[in-house]
This record gives structure tokens, C-alpha cells and sequence, in this order.
């Protein structure tokens, strides 16, 4: 009877309940906003790189993995060594770069990788195939559209433009056999990917036998830091980053969003237990001359007291039930803007949905909305009786 | 004549002082009363006299400042508010000048109330429910909500309430205050109904009517009892 008596108090008045609910949902939703954004763009970029399943890139000693411009000699060496490693399993060499197909006047840019295709991890195929001799090609959608290519079409490619002169170094004819979309890269960023060696012979000097990033994944059990440390000692031109170091160093770069989203969630919270404890208050007021007559006729004070937090509890768990779905909606839609800036890899994002976190943080709401029905209940449960009935007669 | 009944509720030299800022109200100056089983007692007299003081204090909804209240033989000073709240659930029935009943709540819930909070198992207050809104003549009106009842019905309703737990006694405070007269002649023949079968009652009323109806009238004055008569 105390679940009903509670229910029907919140729903005297409906109009306020529902105002008050909008509030608190609304509340509710940005709390869930925030912790799915201070988590989010962390989570994101460890399932970006541990998309392709490698754990450790190896980069020019001080740089991060395309970076700058900088490349590592003696590629073949390095690579035959790092596949002599009792701890690797795979090892997935690329050499970065520009590729420019001629169109018209000028010429189409995209960002070209040159890799193994039987061990990359910068894509994966859409349609068609892997590159299987020199002259093949993948390209993603974007640079499709922009060169008004097809699957099985060829296509000039040459790894140097002079636009004063329309000149072309490197030019090769390839034949395009497949559509991919490539993992680290934005949507629209034009992107091809054609075999290492190619793309080596390609850009001349600056490219024979060298490298721009070498991925692996390591055997079973293995740590990938120790086993970073340990090809940073042997290989003194490479500096190694794990998946989970790298992650590490985002999270420390992206320290304000935390920030930013802790103290906006905590807001959040204060104003959920502002908005319960004032819709609350305000409904014991009205009733203090009903609460007096409950008291009188010999329900206790404890009883009145958990009534009075039920409708507190009832309001918050409503409100954060509505704002799980308005929070996820909302999400979507910031997300959507805000991985629209360019030069964003295509599958990161902003905002990121963890059961444990968004719960808790929900469950966190629903608890304080119960505890701002503390006070008023508190307020109920001692009542003097005769005094509040003598009052309310007058009244 | 003795009266072999035994006393449900009694006052020794009770007092009540209330401290209003610099000044003492003594609302109750030493009243020592014996209610018996089955009594009907009217208490009387202009306002101000201590009437309603003196009702709060008989239903241990108020403590006096000395003296001794006893509910069949309970001193109520003694009892933590815990224990007060029991005793007002089974043993005090209460019925309002303004009825008070819960709003959002049929009159087969209200009735309810009490029992539920009693701990009475749901089919025997279900019956009893049903049983005390026939007494009172709504059983038909069970699940009508306060707001779709007439004022005599919804005191009907309050009545039925205070004799949920089968209280020793009933407190009533000017039963028929807000009622017309016609309506008023109906729940005074109510509370004779009940008197007749065996309630105790006593009844704070300003209405001549009422007070007669009662078999023994206590007239107060000034926080003090000035006549205590059989009628």
C-alpha cells in the first residue's frame, strides 16, 4: 500500500510530475553523455588500433607511427629480422606516402600505402581482391569517386606531382581489383594501397629499401611492452609503442575531455538532486496535513519516511530511464557531428556506450534522487502531529 | 450504583502547558477523568477551553506536561513514539472535523489503511473492509475516491476507518462540524448505531444535538473540568 500511496502522490499532480521527469531525464541524459564521452574517445582509439589485431608498431627512434616524414633504412633487413623473432608472429612493413593519378589538367592526390598484402592490417576489402602482383591496386570509395574509377579499370599512378610543370615521378599503370576501407585514414581521405615493393621502386631514392611503420602481433602470452623494450635495445634506429602505451599517451593528451565531462556530469548530478529534492519537498508541503493524519491514526514515522524517498527514488528511476534513451539519441547525433571534422579516422568515435559505466553512472543518479528525498522525508516523519493538525484546521 | 466496567481510558491531574514566545498557555489545568467500556462522553465548551488539547492528549498524539494519561492502563508519557504510534493504530480510533482522507485513495483503501499497516493479513481485512463500509451504508461506494463522495459520506467513510483495528475507544472531534444539519442527524445516529454495539466514544462537539445524543456530558472551562453529568 506504500508503493501505491507513493505512486499516486506522484501522479496529483501531473503536469509537475512530468516537468520535474523532463528535467530530470534531460539531467540524466547529459550525466550519460559525459561518461560516454570521457570514456569514449579512449575506448575508441584502443579498438581502432586493436581492430587489425597488432599490438606493437614500430616507428624512426622518436617518432610516432606517421608522424612526420620520416622513414627507416634498410628494410629488408629490419623486416627479415623482426620475422626471425621467436616472440612475432606477423610482421606487416608500410611505406607511406602521396600517389597522384592524372585527371585533366592536373592530377588526383590520395594518401598511398605500400605494404604486404598478405599480412596488412591498414584494411579491409569491401569488394573484389588483394593486390597480387606489382601493378595491382586497392583504392577506398573516396578516391574511386574522384577518379571516376571501377573495379577492374587501370589507372596511372606515380608517387611525385610538380603542378608548375604537370609532371609525374614514378608513373606506373595499375590495374584496380579491389574496394576497401582503410582503417586509420578518414572516410572522404582518397587512399590506395599497392604492394611494398612497388610503392618502394615508386618514390626512387627516398623510398628504396625503406620504411615508414612496421606493425606486429606478437605470439600468444607474450608482453608487448617488454617486447618493445627489448627490439628498441636490438634495433636502435626504431622506437616501439605498444597498442596499450599508445593508449596510454592519448589518454593523457585528451585529459581535459575527462575533465571536461567529470565536471559536467557532477553538474548533472547536483541538478537531478536538486530538481527530486525541490519536486519532493514541494509535495510534502501540500501534504502535511494528510502526513499528520497518517501519523494520528497510527502509521509510523519510518513508514511515512519511506514513502516520502520511494517518490524520490520513483522520479529518479523514471527520469534515468528516459535519459538512457534520450542520452544515446543525443550521443548519436553530437557523434555524428563531431567525427564529421575532417582528417578524423573514419572509425573513431567520440561518444562510447559501456554497459558498466553507463549504468553506474545512471545507477548513481537513480541513488541520489533517493537521497534528496532524504530531507523532506526526514522533515515528514517528524511532524508534530497535534500542532500541524491544529494548524491545517485553521487553515 | 458501581459501574463494573472496566476504565479504557483515564486522566490523573493531567496538565498541558504550551510555551508561546515569552508567554505560558496552560491549555489543560489538572483533569482527571475514567472513560469506561461502552461509555459515550461528550465533551463540551467554548473554544479555547482545552477541548481539542484534551482530545490530543486522550489519542497520545500529544504528551501532557504532568500528570498521567492511561490507555487501557498504559501511561502514555512512558511510551517512545514508536510505541505511541502502535498504541494510536490499535487501540485509538480517530475521526476528523475535516474528515482527512487520503485523497488519492478509494474509500475501500482508507478503510484499509489501518489494517494494512496493522500487519492484518490481506484476506481478513479485505472482509473486515467490506463488513465496515456495509456497516456505514457505502458498501457500494467502495471504490470511489474522497472527491466523488458527499461530506456525510466521506464521515461515514472516516468512521468506518477508526474502527479498522477495533480500537478500544473512538476520538471524535466535531464530527459534525462541516456537515448540514440533515447530514449531521445521520452520522449522529451512526455513532449511535455504534455506542449501541458496544464503542466507546468520546466526542469533542460545539453541537447541542451531538452532545446530548452522548450518555454522560464533561463541560470545560478555562483547561478544567466545571460539570461532569449524566444525561
Amino acid at each position: 500500500m506504500i508503493i501505491a500511496m507513493a505512486a499516486r502522490s506522484l501522479t496529483r499532480h501531473r503536469a509537475r510530475t512530468l516537468l520535474a521527469l523532463a528535467g530530470i531525464a534531460i539531467s540524466s541524459a547529459m550525466l550519460l553523455d559525459m561518461v560516454m564521452m570521457s570514456s569514449g574517445m579512449r575506448v575508441s582509439f584502443k579498438q581502432l588500433l586493436e581492430a587489425q589485431g597488432f599490438q606493437l608498431r614500430l616507428s624512426p627512434r622518436g617518432t610516432l607511427p606517421f608522424d612526420g616524414e620520416a622513414t627507416l633504412g634498410g628494410a629488408a633487413e629490419l623486416v627479415a629480422a623482426l620475422e626471425r623473432d621467436p616472440d612475432i608472429s606477423t610482421v606487416a612493413p608500410v611505406l607511406g606516402g602521396s600517389v597522384h593519378s592524372p585527371k585533366g589538367e592536373g592530377a588526383v592526390t590520395a594518401f598511398g600505402l605500400g605494404l604486404a598484402p598478405q599480412s596488412q592490417g591498414d584494411y579491409n576489402l569491401l569488394r573484389g581482391r588483394n593486390p597480387r602482383t606489382p601493378n595491382e591496386v586497392v583504392f577506398n570509395r573516396a578516391y574511386l569517386a574522384a577518379t571516376g574509377r571501377a573495379i577492374g579499370d587501370t589507372i596511372t599512378l606515380a608517387a611525385g606531382y610538380d603542378p608548375q610543370l604537370r609532371t609525374f615521378a614514378g608513373a606506373q599503370p595499375f590495374t584496380i581489383v579491389g574496394e576497401a576501407s582503410f582503417t586509420y585514414l578518414a572516410a572522404d581521405q582518397s587512399a590506395a594501397a599497392l604492394p611494398l615493393a612497388t610503392m618502394q621502386a615508386m618514390r626512387g631514392t627516398d623510398g628504396r629499401d625503406r620504411l615508414t611503420l612496421v606493425m606486429l602481433k606478437l605470439r600468444d602470452g607474450r608482453n608487448p611492452d617488454s617486447v618493445g623494450v627489448r627490439i628498441a635495445r636490438e634495433q636502435p634506429r626504431v622506437s616501439a609503442l605498444s597498442t596499450q602505451s599508445a593508449v596510454k599517451q592519448a589518454e593523457e593528451r585528451l585529459g581535459y575531455f575527462r575533465q571536461m565531462a567529470l565536471v559536467l556530469g557532477s553538474i548533472s548530478l547536483v541538478v537531478g538532486f536538486l530538481l527530486v529534492s525541490t519536486i519532493v519537498t514541494v509535495s510534502v508541503n501540500e501534504r502535511l496535513g494528510e502526513i499528520a493524519v497518517l501519523r494520528a491514526i497510527g502509521v509510523g514515522a519510518s513508514r511515512i519516511a519511506w514513502q516520502v524517498m520511494l517518490e524520490g527514488l520513483a522520479l529518479a528511476l523514471a527520469g534515468a530511464t528516459l535519459g538512457l534513451g534520450l542520452g544515446l539519441v543525443t550521443a548519436q547525433w553530437l557523434n555524428s557531428i563531431l567525427t564529421g571534422f575532417p582528417s578524423l579516422p573514419e572509425h573513431i568515435s567520440f561518444f562510447v556506450f559501456e554497459a558498466r559505466d553507463a549504468f553506474g553512472a545512471l545507477g548513481l543518479l537513480v541513488l541520489t534522487g533517493f537521497m534528496a528525498g532524504a530531507i523532506p522525508a526526514w522533515r515528514a516523519a517528524r511532524l508534530p502531529i497535534a500542532r500541524t493538525l491544529r494548524t491545517e484546521a485553521v487553515a | 450504583m458501581t459501574d463494573l466496567r472496566p476504565v479504557v481510558l483515564a486522566t490523573r491531574d493531567v496538565k498541558r502547558e504550551f510555551t508561546l514566545g515569552a508567554e505560558t498557555v496552560r491549555a489543560v489545568r489538572g483533569i482527571s477523568l475514567d472513560v469506561r467500556e461502552g461509555e459515550w462522553v461528550s465533551l463540551i465548551g467554548p473554544s479555547g477551553c482545552g477541548k481539542s488539547t484534551m482530545l490530543n492528549l486522550l489519542g497520545a498524539i500529544d504528551r501532557p506536561s504532568s500528570g498521567a494519561v492511561e490507555i487501557r492502563g498504559r501511561d502514555t508519557a512512558t511510551l517512545s513514539d514508536q510505541e505511541a504510534t502502535a498504541l494510536r493504530l490499535r487501540e485509538v480510533g480517530f475521526v476528523f472535523q475535516r474528515f482527512y482522507l487520503m485523497p488519492q485513495l478509494s474509500a475501500f483503501e482508507n478503510v484499509e489503511l489501518p489494517m494494512a499497516e496493522a500487519r492484518v493479513p490481506t484476506a481478513e481485512r479485505r472482509t473486515r473492509v467490506l463488513e465496515l463500509l456495509d456497516y456505514v451504508g457505502l458498501k457500494a461506494r467502495a471504490q470511489h475516491r474522497p472527491s466523488e463522495l458527499s461530506g456525510g459520506e466521506q464521515q461515514r467513510v472516516a468512521i468506518a476507518r477508526a474502527l479498522s483495528n477495533k480500537p478500544a475507544f473512538l476520538l471524535a472531534d466535531e464530527p459534525t462540524g462541516e456537515l448540514d444539519a440533515a447530514t449531521g442527524a445521520e452520522v449522529i445516529k451512526l455513532l449511535h448505531r455504534l455506542n449501541a454495539d458496544g464503542t466507546t466514544l468520546v466526542i469533542v462537539t460545539h453541537d447541542a444535538s451531538l452532545a446530548r445524543a452522548g450518555r454522560r456530558i464533561v463541560s470545560l472551562r478555562d483547561g478544567q473540568v466545571v460539570k461532569d453529568e449524566a444525561t
